[in-house]
């Protein structure tokens, strides 16, 4: 299956979490492209 | 979801076409996860943005979501997450994330 194909990915990261620059790293391995990342912290 | 991020999800719906499109999320928790992903399928839960009654439906994961890792190149996955997932409660997160794609997705 390919979820992430061919697809434009937005990232929702978040400061507690996993920040937003990590993920757009994985997204591109999976051959997407990143149109938009943030980084939401919400303390 | 903060009001900002709202905005430009909906800008990016409207200019790239909503099937085309996958929301990938990193939120700490599951309830985080799961507010995030029913905002951008079934509207703003807390009716406070943009997205407020906006049923985009779109296609959401978090990144640690066992579909998702299996995407993603392993070296790459292991050097940027594996150690933050560690700490995340992992089967908490998927249940919300399933259950909000059930319900709302319509581009699975």
């Amino acid at each position: 299956m390919a979820i992430l194909e061919g697809k434009k990915a937005i990232i929702i990261g978040d400061r507690d979490g996993i920040p937003g620059p990590a993920i757009a790293e994985c997204v591109q391995s999976a051959g997407a492209k990143v149109v938009f990342s943030s980084t939401e912290c919400f303390v | 979801m903060d009001l900002e991020n709202q905005k430009r999800v909906k800008e990016f719906a409207d200019e790239h076409g909503a099937e085309n499109l996958v929301v990938i999320l990193g939120a700490a928790e599951g309830e985080a996860a799961g507010l995030a992903a029913e905002t951008v399928t079934a509207g703003d839960p807390t009716f406070a943005g943009p997205l407020t009654g906006v049923q985009l439906g779109l296609a959401t994961y978090h990144v640690c979501e066992p579909e998702m890792k299996e995407e993603f190149d392993e070296a790459v996955y292991d050097e940027q997450v594996s150690m933050m997932e560690m700490v995340l409660d992992v089967d908490e997160i998927v249940e919300e994330m399933s259950a909000i794609r059930d319900e709302f997705c319509k581009f699975l």
